[in-house]
């Protein structure tokens, strides 16, 4: 048992976390590749098409994992805030750093590909739908969070504040998410929704699931590039990194 | 503990009323926003009678963010901040009572003035009863979130519109139901469904958004 | 089990063409972008620390030089 801590606390440290992660990235990589591959096949050549929205739906393969990678990765990096703000683990935030921009990249493409389902589905590009209404403020709660980083140049300073508007953020979301939920049900009564798609088919979810799957391989991928790159920059006056650039 | 609260509002309330030119100025940066609407959509008074709760609510949050930048920066340039942190009790005390004194010289004007704009876009009476009642039990959360916003940017550069950055999108429940519950009076439909959530709101926001605010401040102060 | 009956079939998505094409082109530019984007930082902050190390190990090296000179 505590041999297994030791270890965890061993790969905690940015120095052995650097060739470790430099190790793991492939693998993402060739994971995000396949599942993307077999979640597109299956979106695009699979699964039917839909009886209302005929082909049109299919850029639900790609907007539903957007949008649950956005969530998902907001809820991540609160919890590697978390941890970093309890431990005082460094990784911890440069975790939390790196995951920021990858998670801005899905709440811009969540919002992006909805544009583009709103517009031959309700006619407009921007429809002041709940879900929609919500992605977009998550989307300022990310872009909050980098402003505040860049802003900052000690860097623990910048985690730590990071941490806080984080959690902050985290605790917030379900409060925001229940009071558009509320303004839009009283502006608009019952309006087109994104959650009524009727009946989905059992291939439909693989596909999404799927879909989900290449995106969270690629959101991993992506960070831990990030991250490398952070450790780099935050260490670069150490002597491990002399000896690891001199190879 | 109380006594502490009691002398942080006191100070922070006399040191107000040093620069009342401030709260003037932000009470007029609030009056000409609202000023600005009717010139920019039109003077029909069905459609200003629409836009009002919304409107109003926009300009007082926008208003109670330019007081926001000041609320820590002058204890933290003389070092009282610092004071602040060594005292035994914990910070988020000092915290809560910056933030009471920082409604009572922001939100609380605004709340007092809000039934005069009410008139100018030709608000029923009820509707302005609502306003104000709302105003006043919505804006201690935009004090109390809002500390959290000034404690995170503080000492930054560039920091007031970071500070607006961070800290409106965290105002939008409040601007949902403070704005809701005119419109709901408007209606019929009564208020008092968001009204008591914007109470909850901003008992929520002032029992916990000190502690926060606390451990941003002395992550600055580091 | 073949939904498309060619390949114009699968290009024009039953009129939805624009739709599903933009949003799939869009992920696909972004999520090819970011990656290139951090692989470039990165190498290129490599390459400046590294410059770095070495002109810092020349200059050691000199004044190694010069001061068995004197």
């Amino acid at each position: 048992m505590s041999n297994g801590l030791l270890n965890w606390f061993k790969y905690a440290s940015p120095q052995s976390f650097y060739p470790l992660a430099g190790k793991m990235i492939p693998w993402f990589w060739a994971l995000a590749a396949i599942f993307g591959v077999v979640g597109l096949y299956i979106g695009f050549f699979v699964a039917p098409t839909d009886a209302q929205q005929g082909e049109g739906y299919r850029i639900i393969f790609l907007h539903v994992p957007a949008a649950w990678m956005s969530m998902f990765i907001y809820l991540v990096m609160a919890f590697w805030a978390a941890i970093g703000l309890i431990y005082k683990t460094r990784l911890s935030g440069m975790m939390a750093t790196a995951l920021a921009p990858t998670g801005a990249m899905f709440t811009f493409l969540a919002l992006w590909t909805g544009a583009f389902w709103g517009k031959p589905m309700w006619g407009a590009w921007w429809v002041w739908d709940a879900r929609l209404t919500s992605e977009l403020i998550l989307f300022f709660l990310y872009v909050g969070f980098i402003a505040l980083q860049a802003a900052i140049d000690d860097p623990r300073r910048a985690d730590k504040a990071g941490a806080i508007l984080a959690l902050v953020g985290v605790v917030n979301i379900p409060i925001i998410y229940f009071s558009v939920k509320w303004w839009n049900t009283l502006h608009q009564g019952a309006s087109v929704s994104l959650t009524k798609a009727p009946s989905m088919a059992q291939t439909m979810l693989w596909g999404m699931l799927v879909c989900a799957l290449a995106f969270w391989m690629y959101a991993i991928a992506v960070a831990l590039m990030r991250v490398r790159g952070i450790i780099l920059e935050r260490e670069r006056n150490t002597e491990w990194v002399r000896q690891e650039l001199a190879r | 503990m109380i006594a502490l609260l009691k002398t942080v509002v006191a100070r922070d309330l006399r040191l107000a009323m040093r620069r009342q030119a401030d709260i003037v100025s932000a009470l007029f940066f609030f009056i000409i926003v609202v000023s600005l609407f009717p010139l920019g959509v039109g003077p029909e008074a069905e459609l200003l009678r629409r836009l009002a709760s919304g409107v109003l609510w926009v300009a007082a949050l926008l208003a109670t963010m330019l007081s926001l930048p000041r609320l820590f920066a002058d204890d933290f340039r003389d070092g009282t901040l610092e004071q602040m942190a060594l005292c035994p009790q914990p910070l988020a005390v000092a915290v809560f009572g910056k933030t009471l004194a920082h409604w009572l010289s922001s939100g609380l004007p605004l709340t007092l003035l809000a039934p005069l704009i009410g008139l100018q876009f030709d608000l029923p009476a009820d509707a302005v009863l609502t306003l104000v009642i709302g105003l006043a039990i919505g804006t201690p959360a935009l004090s109390a979130i809002g500390a959290i916003g000034a404690a995170l940017t503080l000492g930054l550069r560039g920091g007031g519109v970071l500070l607006s950055l961070l800290v409106l999108p965290l105002y939008i429940p409040v601007l949902i139901f403070g704005a809701g519950a005119v419109e709901a009076t408007i209606s019929g439909l009564g208020a008092e469904a968001n009204l008591s959530i914007l109470a909850a709101l901003s008992l929520g926001g002032l029992f916990f958004a000190p502690w926060a605010t606390a451990a941003a401040l002395r992550i600055a102060l580091e | 089990m073949m939904v498309w009956n060619s390949f114009s079939d699968f290009l024009a998505m039953g009129g939805y063409g624009l739709y599903v094409w933009g949003s799939v082109g869009a992920t696909a530019l972004l999520m090819l972008a970011e990656p290139i984007i951090v692989a470039r930082r990165n190498s290129a902050l490599k390459t400046q620390l590294q410059r770095q190390f070495n002109a810092e190990r020349a200059d050691r090296g000199e004044r190694k030089a010069r001061r068995s000179q004197a």
